[in-house]
């Protein structure tokens, strides 16, 4: 009896959890860098490694090279190559490049991936939304740290 | 000692591969008749030296189809132009050729498009279509479709080969102006500017392209990727899609001002009606 009351209280747990979330405009920085995780599911890098290259997702690859995908034909060069990144930066550092870059670098190109406004004119079904859920950032981010030389 | 000295070789070899492939270092001569692609940069674009046209970025293949108007795509619609201008259409029972002879007279203009009116900022596309309803009782034809198109590559043609030139002072400052803030302007989800392309990054790889300053003297452009003719402001069009922008309207105030910004920005590079790019 104590069991099954054990079982349902961390199924409600989980289902309460999927909806904590922290919200765009809730992310706290600190030095272009977020410290918290954004869900309480950890990431999961291999569906990260998918978003990077993801045209529609995290198309990382128009603009950075990256070794660990030598099948993937185009590799872009605006910005530097991904290549060991995991090795140059710490979690919560490339936690808060992706979430938003300009918090970082300053005028940045790179644009924001979990953002829901500040920008103008956005294609209306666009209109209000990241261009990444916070799961999937954190897929990006865990992806990221495997990253090493 | 030896391989101190390969690998030194290497290096260098490998940087000026670098520096080459910013923007083919090549000539281009269409029909025999060689079209200057560079040109020193306007005082105005404080970011830029030089100037280059798009043809300088694109894949050998691309670059060559331009060299010989046989092999150039655009030609079959440049044909249809032709065809329009002496085909009679509206009430007035004329055809452009009734009033405009020779087509080669409108050789000059295309370099000093898009210009002031009376006040308001007028593309070739306007001229054509002010014609259309204004001199034939026909109606206009619509701003980035095939007739248009065809027609307004059939005018630049006759000016291939000249110098753009466009004015960009007295009253046309204040279009230049708003061309100008929004070349600058951050906009759609990706947030980014028309310069954070074309002028900070033209010369790298972004995925499968390679960036080009954005300039329009080659414009309308016949593009291998959708196989027809494509006016400058269809281009701008799919520029602000790609960065989830709503595009401003096609003929609109913002892409006319736009249009005049950017063919200043290319004062100096030769008309090259019609371009071929990818
Ligand atoms: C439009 C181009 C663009 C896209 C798309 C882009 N970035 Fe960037 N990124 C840059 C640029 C440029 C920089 C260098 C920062 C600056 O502007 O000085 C950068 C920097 C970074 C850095 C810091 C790298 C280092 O070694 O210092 C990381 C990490 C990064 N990006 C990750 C990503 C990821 C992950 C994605 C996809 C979700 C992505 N970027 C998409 C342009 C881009
Ligand atoms: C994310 C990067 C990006 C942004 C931002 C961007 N473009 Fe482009 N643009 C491209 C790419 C890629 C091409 C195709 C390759 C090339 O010529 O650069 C292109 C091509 C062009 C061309 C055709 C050049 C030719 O030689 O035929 C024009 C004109 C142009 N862009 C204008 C604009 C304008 C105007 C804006 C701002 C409203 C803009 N672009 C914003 C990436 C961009
Ligand atoms: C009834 C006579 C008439 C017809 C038909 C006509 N036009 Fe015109 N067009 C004119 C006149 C008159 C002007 C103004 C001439 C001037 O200002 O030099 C003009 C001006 C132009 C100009 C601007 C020339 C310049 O140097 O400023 C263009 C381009 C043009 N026409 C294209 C066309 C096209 C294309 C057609 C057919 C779709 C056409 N016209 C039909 C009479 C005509």
């Amino acid at each position: 009896m104590k069991k099954i009351f054990m079982i349902t209280a961390v199924s409600v747990l989980s289902v309460t959890t999927a909806f904590a979330d922290t919200a765009p405009s809730d992310v706290v920085f600190s030095d272009g860098a977020v410290m918290a995780s954004l869900t309480t599911v950890s990431g999961d890098a291999a569906a990260g490694r998918d978003i990077f290259k993801n045209r529609k997702l995290g198309n990382c690859l128009a603009c950075h090279m990256n070794d660990d995908m030598p099948k993937q034909q185009f590799h872009g060069e605006v910005g530097p190559p991904l290549t060991g990144v995991g090795g140059r930066w710490e979690e919560a550092e490339l936690r808060g490049i992706v979430t938003n870059a300009k918090m970082m670098f300053e005028g940045t190109i790179m644009p924001g991936f979990y953002i829901d406004s500040g920008y103008e004119r956005p294609l209306k079904k666009f209109d209000g939304k990241s261009i990444l859920s916070a799961q999937q950032l954190e897929d990006v981010v865990a992806y990221l740290l495997t990253l090493k030389d | 000692m030896e391989l101190k000295t390969l690998l030194t070789s290497m290096v260098i070899i490998g940087f000026s591969a670098g520096l080459v492939s910013a923007q083919a270092d090549a000539t281009l001569a269409v029909e025999g008749e060689v079209i200057s692609t560079s040109a020193s940069a306007p005082a105005f674009a404080e970011n830029l030296d030089t100037v280059y046209s798009g043809w300088r970025f694109r894949k050998l293949e691309t670059r060559s189809l331009q060299l010989d108007d046989f092999d150039n795509p655009a030609f079959v619609f440049v044909d249809k132009g032709i065809d329009l201008f002496e085909k009679v259409d509206g009430t007035e029972g004329k055809a452009c050729a009734s009033c405009h002879e020779d087509v080669e007279d409108f050789a000059g203009l295309r370099p000093k498009m898009p210009r002031v009116e009376d006040g308001t900022l007028v593309t070739m596309e306007n001229l054509v279509n002010e014609c259309r309803t204004e001199r034939m009782g026909a109606e206009p034809w619509k701003y980035s479709g095939g007739q248009m198109t065809a027609v307004t590559a059939l005018i630049g043609l006759q000016s291939r080969g000249m110098s753009v030139n466009v004015a960009f002072d007295g009253d046309a400052a204040p279009f230049f102006e708003r061309g100008q803030e929004l070349y600058y302007q951050r906009v759609g989800q990706l947030d980014m500017s028309c310069s954070n392309c074309h002028e900070d990054n033209y010369g790298v790889m972004i995925r499968a392209d390679h960036l080009s300053q954005g300039q329009i003297n080659g414009f309308p452009t016949y593009r291998l990727k959708n196989a027809k003719l494509n006016s400058a402001h269809a281009r701008f069009k799919g520029c602000m899609k790609n960065i989830r922008a709503t595009p401003y309207k096609e003929g609109g105030d913002e892409f006319k001002a736009l249009e005049l910004y950017l063919a200043a920005r290319g004062n100096g590079l030769s008309v090259e009606t019609p371009s071929v790019r990818n």
